[in-house]
């Protein structure tokens, strides 16, 4: 995860800087056009002008127009459709990963902060060990292993994500730690489970939720440079980056639409959730 | 120093054990016999060929001493023959080594140039129009995933304009690097933002300090300040930097030999999971994770032979 890591600490620093001077134009484009997209998925079979797997030989590499708005591919699936369902796999991956990466790297940050000792050495270790596989080598390492598959991929990355969740939440948690009010529930003989989860994580939950929304957008380009590779989604599934792998074939054919229509709806959306990402994690962090 | 050089060897390399271990260890949590891979034509498999391929790759022994053999043969390069290509592992590797290295040789030639060049552009213009569109143009080229930036490149300028080449590697020096420009431009954008932001950054810090106060004073171009204090004061960090990305970009090439259809290692380790080719898996990880881990300890090593000033802070403490 090395390769990623310093990218999103880019991302949030540089545009944090840039969106304060900017204004809100940019920010409400890119929630609007987030909202959109999350809507398109949810409601995918009302949107989608067409079955996204009916097949149509005499139809293929259809150019963009009236019929096939965003024209077709290789079996002659109207891009369009496949574009809008495959948003629903395409986001819920990240969504997942993120969900299991957070509920194991908080739980290990947590402890190790708490803890201390042995516990957190070991946690060190673990990190260390992950960071010397760099960029996405390690989940590589646990598909050549597992095989191939949207399941494969989703758990892999979550538990290459885990330890960097568990990193920002060991030094949220030291500093949380340090507050006066945790030792005044420790003093009452409150128990250290207890203190942990109905005081401390939930103290910590608006910076966390920052980081997670930064991460978002981190999580669906590795899930979706997966699936390009083809470790991910497996046909016919249209998942945005099984669909650039797909339609590569085609571009040495001079037929750029159905690698381009994919890749531009994963580049906009990664674009538009680090600009939102990175404000929210400005706001709540503010606040606090 | 002594110490600090011998602590920090002897933490790669037991970070390299374990991760090596993590490597050769994976392949036997994987479902299914590894036998079943090696024997090949299922039509003559007999008990004796089984009780063969187990002997010649080992498998009859413990895990220990597998990964023992594995680990004496990966040092002395020897590293395996391969399911598929039946042929020497370091053999395939080495043929395909010269792709890769060129291909992260000339990434880093670009990032570095362009990020230090950007970065210095927007320090010099901080806080104005020139550096907020360097920062918003370099952050929003690192969040385009490469593979997307791979197939917007070869459809505008391989297939639409026909100015580069979209597959294959070229003979002769001109005509490998007309090959790989668009390869290069791919892994090199991502790496573009840490670098300018990096230049960006301590060249700020520098504008701020006395000297540059005093050079100022005494009649110095401003030029010649930016060029010769500020840059030049600057370099530790962002060299250090540029050395940290070129080793991760070692994983890049994965998706970028994949995506330019180069023959390089990245594509052989894409080409070997998918065909269960478990020696060379192994060997072009470890490969890949000894490149990196050597090149990120080396850069701290070298580090305060570079900077006088990180060697006489170390003294002091």
């Amino acid at each position: 995860m090395t390769a990623q890591t310093p990218t999103s600490a880019v991302t949030a620093n540089t545009t944090r800087a840039g969106a304060r001077g900017s204004g809100g134009v940019v920010l409400w484009t890119s929630a609007g056009f987030l909202v959109t997209v999350v809507l398109a998925a949810v409601f995918a079979p009302l949107v989608a002008p067409a079955d996204p797997n009916a097949i149509d030989f005499g139809d293929i590499w259809a150019p963009p127009g009236a019929d096939h708005w965003l024209g077709t591919d290789q079996m002659g699936r109207d891009l369009l459709s496949r574009v809008v369902h495959g948003a629903r796999e395409s986001l819920l991956g990240p969504l997942l990963l993120l969900l299991l990466a957070s509920v194991l790297g908080v739980a290990m940050g947590t402890l190790a902060a708490w803890r201390r000792g042995w516990v957190d050495v070991l946690l060190a270790r673990v990190t260390d060990v992950m960071y010397a596989f760099p960029g996405l080598l390690f989940v590589v390492l646990v598909i050549a292993v597992f095989g191939s598959g949207m399941t494969t991929a989703v758990v892999a990355l979550g538990l290459a994500f885990t330890p960097i969740i568990a990193k920002f939440t060991r030094s949220v948690a030291l500093a949380e730690c340090a507050k006066p009010y945790i030792d005044a529930y420790r003093v009452q003989g409150v128990s250290g489970l207890v203190i942990c989860l109905r005081y401390l994580i939930p103290n910590m939950a608006p910076a966390l939720l920052g980081y997670l929304v930064v991460l978002f957008g981190e999580g669906l380009m590795s899930l979706a440079t997966l699936s390009f590779l083809g470790f991910g989604a497996q046909p016919p599934s249209s998942e945005w980056g099984l669909m650039v792998q797909e339609g590569q074939s085609a571009l040495i054919q001079g037929v750029l639409w159905p690698a381009l229509v994919p890749g531009a709806a994963i580049a906009l959306v990664v674009v538009a959730f680090n600009i939102v990402g990175v404000r929210v994690a400005d706001r709540l962090n503010s606040r606090r | 120093m002594t110490t600090h050089v011998l602590r920090r060897l002897g933490g790669m390399l037991l970070t390299l054990a374990v991760s090596s271990a993590l490597i050769f260890g994976a392949m036997y949590a994987a479902p299914g016999d590894p036998v079943s891979f090696l024997v090949g034509d299922p039509e003559n498999v007999t008990p004796e060929r089984i009780a063969a391929v187990r002997a010649e790759y080992h498998l009859d022994q413990p895990l220990l001493v597998q990964y023992w053999l594995w680990l004496g043969g990966a040092v002395t390069g020897d590293l395996g023959t391969s399911f598929q290509y039946n042929a020497a592992v370091s053999d395939l590797i080495l043929t395909r080594l010269p792709t890769t290295v060129s291909l992260v040789a000339y990434a880093a030639v670009l990032f570095t140039v362009l990020g230090i060049a950007l970065g210095a552009l927007s320090a010099v213009r901080r806080g104005r129009r020139t550096d907020a569109a360097v920062t918003a143009g370099t952050t929003l080229a690192a969040s385009v995933p490469s593979f997307v930036l791979a197939i917007a490149l070869i459809s505008l300028f391989g297939v639409r304009l026909g100015w580069f080449p979209v597959t294959g590697l070229g003979e002769g020096f001109l005509s490998r690097v007309h090959h790989l420009t668009l390869p290069a431009i791919a892994l090199a954008t991502g790496a573009l933002a840490i670098i300018s932001r990096v230049t960006r950054q301590t060249m700020v810090e520098q504008f701020d300090l006395e000297h540059v106060a005093a050079s100022r004073a005494s009649g110095i171009a401003e030029r010649h300040v930016v060029r010769r204090h500020v840059l030049r004061n600057s370099l530790g960090p962002v060299v250090t930097m540029c050395g940290l990305v070129t080793a991760s970009m070692l994983s890049g090439t994965v998706v970028i030999e994949s995506a330019f259809g180069l023959s390089g290692i990245g594509a052989l380790l894409v080409d070997a999971i998918n065909n269960l080719d478990f020696p060379v898996v192994q060997a072009v990880l470890l490969c890949m994770v000894v490149a990196y881990m050597g090149v990120t300890t080396l850069i701290d090593l070298v580090h305060p032979l570079l900077d006088p000033r990180v060697r006489i802070e170390g003294n002091r403490v």
